[in-house]
């Protein structure tokens, strides 16, 4: 895994305005490498535009990024090699199969040897009995697997998810917790936005919360274990 | 550059050939008009050979853009254009696929309409095929490359289907004033050196439409 001795994430002073509405008012943030951040706020509070600014999808209003010290808007081909992302979305094509969408991605993204590649992802997050299903014929949870191996296939140092535990069933929740913790211990940063507080949140090094487009608190350590972490989060949404 | 476009390709007709929503949605339409159109205008002889090219061009545009709307949309709609958008590559790619790929579908329909349409209003081609077949290449790609760009314009906006056929036919107008002009002179069954005029406009509008849509489609398809 190739380790970069700069921040992962590096956001000033970012806003988003879709029309006359407000989704960021002003965020700085700061991710290191291999360090796990969630991103927690209520419905609308700006983590899925955050993350999509993150992501080189959209532009921000004002404000500026560096994924690994480069900038998006110059060196956005370099900045979507080191990072792979998980939206609300799986981005899957349904009438092709698991592996023709890897397969589709991989070619894509322009990787070296693909089947061998898409083989070690499928085995990865277990999907390998399901590689010549149609996606549309998978289950929720199975297509937010595969949605996760396309997100890995080009090995990102830098993981975007948004909303990843949505949908899935108790045993494949902790099996994504799982995941995440691995890559986690693999050295790759990663950055989580949700509104449950109960899932994939034990391997977090750093907690940050979102209000109304701004950075409302940002916790660490102790903090963000357990019932310490759902207080402070009550607290700040009624503060 | 390449290996994109030809990844972008494959996916598409692939996705085609297991859905076929574009391509049977419109060949069911070339063929409705070219039946509404051979009734009302019935088998004279003298009306058939001065409408001839433009039923066609009717046909062929109407299809197209009936087709096109789609392109963007679906997988702007699934999501799926999003995850094309996070790839680490040239995005006028996506264009140059897109664009590729509709004319492949867009020729297909022309090959089925144009025999149906020689049967239905009994105007035998002979030889005039050949030479026809330059006029509708240019002419469709001509109209494909700027339906293609007003896709994705139209596919970020709330209007989306109704915008695409009121934006794409006026701009695209020159190709089809030419596309028009050199197929009917074919099938007067004047040679093709006749057509020079509207196939060196139809040349030149490919071009500069191809580049205008390698150039801003960037800037298109990223959300704002």
């Amino acid at each position: 895994m190739v380790q970069e001795d700069r921040r992962a994430v590096e956001a000033r002073g970012v806003k988003k305005a879709f029309g006359r509405t407000w989704a960021l008012r002003g965020v700085d943030l700061e991710v290191r490498p291999g360090e796990y951040l969630a991103l927690l706020g209520p419905n609308g509070s700006g983590k899925t535009t955050l993350l999509r600014i993150l992501a080189t999808l959209i532009r921000p209003t004002e404000g500026n990024i560096r994924i690994f010290g480069r900038d998006p808007r110059r060196e956005g081909e370099e900045c979507r090699r080191l990072l792979g992302f998980v939206g609300h979305d799986s981005f899957l094509y349904g009438s092709l199969s698991v592996s023709e969408n890897l397969h589709f991605y991989a070619r894509l993204f322009g990787l070296p040897d693909i089947p061998a590649r898409t083989r070690q992802v499928l085995e990865a997050l277990g999907l390998e009995r399901r590689a010549h299903d149609l996606v549309r014929t998978l289950s929720r949870g199975l297509q937010q697997r595969v949605a996760i191996a396309r997100a890995l296939l080009h090995d990102p140092i830098l993981l975007l998810l948004d909303e990843p535990f949505t949908g899935l069933d108790a045993q494949a929740s902790r099996s994504l917790g799982e995941l995440l913790a691995s890559l986690r211990q693999e050295g790759r940063a990663i950055i989580m936005a949700t509104h449950n507080l109960n899932e994939g949140l034990e391997a977090c090094d750093r907690a940050v919360i979102l209000l109304d487009g701004r950075v409302a608190r940002v916790m660490e350590g102790p903090e963000i274990r357990g019932e310490r972490l759902r207080e402070a989060f009550l607290a700040t949404l009624e503060s | 550059m390449g290996r994109a476009i030809l990844t972008l390709l494959w996916k598409d007709l692939r996705v085609e050939l297991r859905t076929k929503e574009i391509l049977t949605t419109m060949m069911v339409l070339a063929l409705l008009i070219l039946v509404i159109l051979n009734v009302a205008m019935g088998q004279n002889v003298v009306t058939v050979k001065l409408a001839a090219s433009g039923v066609l061009w009717v046909v062929f545009t109407f299809a197209a853009t009936l087709g096109l709307s789609r392109v963007f949309l679906v997988e702007k709609e699934r999501g799926q254009l999003s995850g094309i958008l996070l790839a680490p590559m040239d995005r006028s790619a996506i264009f140059l696929g897109k664009m590729i790929g509709s004319t492949i579908l867009v020729l297909l329909v022309e090959a089925v309409a144009l025999p149906v349409f020689v049967v239905l209003f009994n105007f035998p081609l002979g030889g005039r095929v050949g030479p026809l077949l330059l006029p509708l290449f240019l002419g469709t790609v001509g109209f494909i490359a700027v339906e293609t760009l007003f896709s994705a314009i139209s596919a970020q906006t709330r209007l989306r289907e109704i915008l695409l056929p009121l934006l794409a036919f006026p701009v695209a107008m020159p190709a089809l004033v030419g596309a028009v002009g050199a197929t009917a002179k074919v099938l007067d069954g004047l040679p093709l050196q006749s057509a020079a005029p509207e196939l060196q406009l139809l040349v030149a509008f490919d071009i500069l439409f191809v580049a205008i849509g390698l150039v801003v489609f960037e800037y298109v398809v990223e959300e704002e």
